[in-house]
C-alpha cells in the first residue's frame, strides 16, 4: 500500500466547452491567449505516476502531506552505529585486535544472514537499512573478548534468523534481537560466555601482542574461590599504578557478588576473619576500579568497557531525539538507588556490567519499547528493578540482558496502560 | 510568546513570495465556476447556456443552509453547464463562462455608506448573498459560522493570520496590504455574533504583518488584540489556534468552536466579509500564492474565481524544469492535482508546484515505533496506531483510538522516519468509519 494513486483520473465528461489540449499540451504551449476550446480528450493518468516520467505531462498524485523531513530508517540506524564506533575503537585498544575481529564477524554474520534468508524466502532485501549491522554490532558488544570466532557469528545469525525475520523483520520483532542473540549464546555456550573474559590490556603481557589471536584464559586468572593468598595478592595490587593487569579474571560484578556473599555468610570468628578480610579487600579493590570502569580500562564484554564513551554516545542520541532519555534515566536511576540502599557504592554498581550499554543502547531500541513517554519511563524503571533482582537474588551475576528482554514482552501492555486518556478536547467535553 | 498549543512540528518555511505584492491578473477569457466550492450541499445553477451574465451576478443559489451561492467572476456568455475537472478530485457540475468584454458590474453591487450601522441579520444576509466560504482552505460557509444557535453564546472572535503552511504567503500579503479591511471585517463578525473579545493570531515569522495590524487596531479598533504566536505547525489549525489564544480546547467532533464560545475566521474571509457588507461585493476573486521550485517566478496574484490553474502558473513564469507535482493549497494539507485545467475556487489559497525530491513518493518502510508521530500530534493521538488499525481494516478499534478526531494536519507523516503515509491510512479509516455510520443510519431509518 505504497501511495494513494488515483489511477482512474477524473475525466471531464458532459458536453461542455472544454479545452481540447491535454494538460501537458497547455503547459507546453504556455500561451494563455491561444487557449483551446473544443471537445476534450483528457489524458488518462498513468498507472504509476511516480515511475519513469510518462510521455505526457501529468502530475504525481499522492495524499498529503507532500513534504517530509529528512529523517529515514537507515539514517537512524547508521547514526546509532556511528555513535558506537568510539566504543569499538576503545575496546579494540583495551582488548586487542581480536575484539575488533569479533565485532566485524558479528556484523558480517548478521547482514549475511538477513540477506541470504530474504533471498531464499524471496522477501525484499533490507540489508541496506543498517539495522542488521547494528544488531550484529550489539551482539558482539555483549560477548567477552576471549571467545572463539564462531561465537559472534552464531549469535548474530540467531538474532536475525530467529528473533527478527520470522516476525516480519524490522519493526515487527517483539524482542530485541541483539539481546536474544546474547541470551542464546549464554544458554548454549555458558562456559565461553562466562569464562572467556580477558582483562583490559592483556595483549601487553609477555607472550602476546596486539594482533594475538590465540589466548588462554587461564593465563589471566586468579581463582576467586581460593583463599586469602589470592586476597593478599589483591591487596598488594592496590597501590596505585601497580594494579596487576591480570586481575580481573572475573568481572567486577561477579567479584562483588561473591565478596558480599562471603561477608554475609561468614560468622565472625578468628578463623574466618582472614576470609572476611580478604573479601573486604576485594570490595575495596573493586571500588578503585571504578575510575577504570569509567574509562574502559576494565574487564568485561567488548562493548561494556568504557562507560564514558557509551554515555557520550547516548547523550548524542538523546540530543538527536533518536532515543528517549526516560529509559536510561529510569533504568540507571533505579539500579543506582537500589545499589545505594543495599550498601554498594551506587556509582560502581552503575558502571559495572552491561548496565550503561544496556540502558543507552538496548533498552532504548524503538521497536521493542513502549511508544508513550510515560510508558518509556516505566519501562526503564521495570528494567532497573528486574536487574537489581537478578543481580542480587538471581543465579546470574548480571541481569541487564534478561531484564530488558522481559520488559520487551510487557511493553505492549505498558503502552495500553499509559495511552493518554485525555486526548485533545476530551477534558472540555467531560467538563461541559 | 508563551501562547501556544502542545505538539506540532516545524517544517521548513520556504516563504518565497513574502515580499511580493499581490499582482492583479488580466481578466481570464474563460472561467469555470463549479457549483461546489465549499463544505456542504452543492449550490444550484441559475443560468443556462447562452445566458449573458455580468460581473458579480449570481449564477447559482445556495442548495441548503450549509451552502453558498456563486457569482459570475467576469462579464460574458454562459457557454456550458456541465461536468468539469475540480480541485477536490472528482468532476463537478461547472458553469463555463466566456468573456465578452471588460467588467460590467451587476447592478446589485452598491456601496452602503451606512455599513457600520448594519444590524446582525443584515450582515448575515449580505455575507450569505456574497457567496462567502472560508478562504483559509477548508471553505466552510461563513454565514453558518455567523449564525450560532441561541444556546451557544459566542464571546470570542479569532482572526486567523497564522498562515502556518509552508510556502503560502497570500494571507501575509493581505495583512500587509489591507489591514483596515481585515480588522473591519473582524469587527463586523464580532458585532454579528455579539462577541466581546477579538484576537488576531499571527505567527512571529510575519512581524511586519503584526506591526501593520497593530497600528490600524490602535487607531481604529482598540478592542482588537493582535497577538504574535510562535512559529509552529499547525498553528493555523482552528482548534490549535483557539487553544493558543484562549486556552480553550474544542471538544471532539461533532462539537464545533462555537460550542466553546469561539468563532474563527481567516484574514482573507474577514476582508471579504467587509467588502460584502460595505460594498455588497460578492466573492469573485482572491489572493493566490503561486509558488514552489516548480515555477520560474513565484508570486502572489489576485485571480478571479474560476481561472484555470494553468493561467496562474503562466503568470508566475511558467513551469520550471522538473515540475512534477501540482497542489491546490500548501504542502502539508493541500490536495495534489492531476491536471492544471482545474479552476481556482474560493478556498484556493495557493498553487504549489513541487519538483524532486519533494515530489517523489518515498517508499514506505515498517514503523519503528519511534514515537515521533505521537509527540507531534496536536490532537494527542497515536497516529501510527490508528494508521495500522485502519490498514488492517479494524475500523471500530481505530475509531476508539480517536481516528475521527484527526485533523489531517500531516505533522505525523512529515516527521515519520519510515515515510509511512500515516495521513492517508487514517483518512482511509475515517472515510470507512463515516461510510459505516451512514449505512447504519440508513438501515435504522429503513427499519
Amino acid at each position: 500500500m505504497a501511495d494513494e494513486q488515483k489511477n482512474s483520473a477524473p475525466v471531464p465528461e458532459g458536453g461542455g466547452q472544454q479545452p481540447e489540449k491535454k494538460p501537458e499540451a497547455v503547459k507546453e504551449a504556455a500561451k494563455p491567449a491561444d487557449k483551446p476550446v473544443e471537445k476534450p480528450k483528457p489524458p488518462a493518468a498513468p498507472a504509476k505516476p511516480k515511475k519513469e516520467a510518462p510521455p505526457k505531462r501529468t502530475f504525481t498524485l499522492s495524499s498529503s502531506p507532500h513534504i517530509r523531513d529528512n529523517e529515514s530508517v537507515s539514517k537512524v540506524m547508521n547514526t546509532v552505529t556511528l555513535t558506537l564506533v568510539p566504543v569499538l575503537i576503545a575496546s579494540t585498544y583495551f582488548f586487542g585486535f581480536r575484539s575488533l575481529v569479533i565485532c566485524l564477524l558479528g556484523m558480517a554474520s548478521a547482514m549475511l544472514t538477513e540477506g541470504l534468508l530474504q533471498k531464499v524466502f524471496k522477501a525484499k532485501i533490507t540489508v541496506g537499512d543498517g539495522s542488521a549491522m547494528l544488531a550484529g554490532l550489539l551482539v558482539s558488544f555483549n560477548i567477552p573478548a576471549g571467545v572463539p570466532w564462531w561465537i559472534p557469528v552464531l549469535g548474530s545469525a540467531f538474532a536475525i534468523a530467529i528473533a527478527k525475520l520470522p516476525f516480519g523483520g524490522l519493526g515487527w520483532n517483539p524482542l530485541n534481537p541483539a539481546l536474544v542473540g546474547r541470551a542464546f549464546l549464554l544458554a548454549s555456550w555458558p562456559v565461553h560466555m562466562t569464562k572467556d573474559w580477558l582483562p583490559a590490556g592483556w595483549w601487553k603481557l609477555s607472550g602476546y601482542n596486539f594482533f594475538s589471536w590465540n589466548v588462554n584464559a587461564a593465563d589471566f586468572g586468579i581463582d576467586l574461590s581460593q583463599s586469602s593468598s589470592a586476597a593478599s595478592q589483591l591487596v598488594s595490587g592496590l597501590s596505585k599504578g601497580n594494579v596487576p593487569d591480570a586481575i580481573s579474571y572475573a568481572t567486577p560484578l561477579e567479584m562483588s557478588k561473591m565478596s558480599l556473599a562471603t561477608i554475609s555468610n561468614t560468622v565472625s570468628s578468628p578463623e574466618t576473619s582472614s576470609i572476611i578480610f580478604a573479601a573486604e579487600a576485594k570490595l575495596k579493590y573493586l571500588q578503585t576500579l571504578l575510575g577504570d570502569a569509567f574509562f574502559g580500562n576494565i574487564g568485561g564484554c567488548i562493548g561494556e568497557t568504557s562507560a564514558l564513551l557509551l554515555i557520550l554516545g547516548g547523550i548524542v542520541l538523546i540530543y538527536k531525539n533518536y532515543i528517549d532519555w526516560r529509559v536510561p534515566v529510569g533504568f540507571i536511576g533505579v539500579v543506582g538507588l537500589g545499589g545505594w540502599m543495599l550498601g554498594i557504592d551506587p556509582l560502581f554498581y552503575i558502571m559495572s556490567g552491561g548496565l550503561i550499554l544496556g540502558a543507552f543502547y538496548m533498552a532504548t531500541d524503538m521497536v521493542t519499547t513502549p511508544i508513550t513517554k510515560s510508558g518509556r519511563l516505566w519501562f526503564g524503571i521495570g528494567c532497573g528493578l528486574l536487574t537489581l533482582m537478578i543481580r542480587q537474588i538471581g543465579g546470574y551475576p548480571e541481569g541487564v540482558c534478561y531484564s530488558i528482554l522481559l520488559m520487551n514482552l510487557v511493553s505492549p501492555l505498558i503502552d495500553k496502560w499509559t495511552t493518554p486518556k485525555k486526548r485533545f478536547g476530551h477534558a472540555t467535553a467531560k467538563g461541559a | 510568546m508563551s501562547k501556544t498549543f502542545r505538539g506540532g512540528t516545524h517544517p521548513p518555511e520556504f516563504k518565497l513570495t513574502a515580499d511580493k505584492p499581490g499582482e492583479k491578473l488580466p481578466l481570464p477569457d474563460v472561467v469555470y465556476v463549479p457549483i461546489l466550492q465549499h463544505i456542504g450541499a452543492p449550490s444550484k445553477p441559475l443560468v443556462k447556456k447562452k445566458d449573458e451574465v455580468k460581473t458579480g451576478q449570481p449564477i447559482t443559489e445556495a442548495g441548503g443552509f450549509v451552502s453558498v451561492p456563486s457569482h459570475s467572476p467576469i462579464t460574458g456568455v454562459v457557454k456550458d453547464v456541465g461536468n468539469y475537472v475540480h480541485p477536490f478530485g472528482k468532476n463537478v457540475q461547472t458553469i463555463t463562462i466566456e468573456r465578452t468584454g471588460d467588467d460590467d458590474w451587476w447592478e446589485g453591487i452598491q456601496e452602503d455608506t451606512q455599513w457600520q450601522n448594519a444590524d446582525p441579520d443584515t450582515i448575515r444576509e449580505r455575507v450569505k448573498n456574497a457567496g462567502m466560504a472560508g478562504m483559509g482552505g477548508a471553505a466552510f460557509p461563513t454565514h453558518v459560522k455567523l449564525s450560532p444557535p441561541k444556546d451557544k453564546p459566542i464571546d470570542t472572535v479569532i482572526i486567523n493570520g497564522a498562515e502556518c503552511e509552508p510556502y503560502l504567503t497570500s494571507d501575509h500579503r493581505l495583512m500587509l496590504e489591507f489591514p483596515y479591511d481585515i480588522l473591519a471585517g473582524a469587527w463586523l463578525v464580532a458585532k454579528t455574533v455579539g462577541a466581546k473579545n477579538i484576537y488576531v493570531g499571527i505567527e512571529s515569522n510575519k512581524p511586519d504583518a503584526v506591526q501593520a495590524l497593530k497600528e490600524v487596531a490602535a487607531k481604529e479598533f482598540p478592542e482588537i488584540q493582535v497577538e504574535m504566536l510562535p512559529v509552529k505547525y499547525p498553528q493555523g489549525a482552528e482548534k490549535q489556534l483557539i487553544k493558543a489564544l484562549t486556552g480553550r480546547e474544542t471538544p471532539p467532533p461533532p462539537a464545533l468552536p462555537m460550542d466553546i464560545g469561539c468563532v474563527v475566521q481567516n484574514v482573507g474571509s474577514c476582508k471579504a466579509i467587509y467588502e460584502a457588507v460595505r460594498f455588497n461585493k460578492p466573492l469573485i476573486e482572491r489572493y493566490v500564492t503561486v509558488t514552489g521550485k516548480g515555477v520560474n517566478n513565484p508570486k502572489n496574484v489576485v485571480a478571479r474565481i474560476g481561472t484555470p490553474f494553468a493561467e496562474l502558473i503562466e503568470a508566475a513564469g511558467g513551469y520550471a524544469d522538473g515540475a512534477k507535482k501540482l497542489l491546490n493549497g500548501g504542502p502539508m494539507m493541500g490536495a495534489a492535482q492531476w491536471t492544471d485545467l482545474v479552476p481556482v475556487i474560493k478556498g484556493t489559497s495557493g498553487i504549489l508546484v513541487l519538483t524532486d525530491p519533494d515530489a517523489s513518493i518515498a517508499e514506505e518502510q515498517p514503523c519503528l515505533v519511534c514515537g515521533r508521530c505521537v509527540s507531534v500530534c496536536p490532537m494527542f493521538l497515536q497516529p501510527t496506531h490508528i494508521a495500522r488499525l485502519s490498514e488492517f481494516e479494524r475500523f471500530e478499534d481505530a475509531e476508539a483510538e480517536g481516528a475521527l478526531e484527526c485533523i489531517e494536519c500531516g505533522s505525523c507523516a512529515f516527521v515519520c522516519p519510515s515515510k509511512r503515509n500515516l495521513v492517508q491510512h487514517i483518512r482511509f479509516g475515517k472515510t470507512s468509519i463515516m461510510a459505516a455510520k451512514r449505512k447504519a443510519a440508513q438501515q435504522k431509518k429503513g427499519a
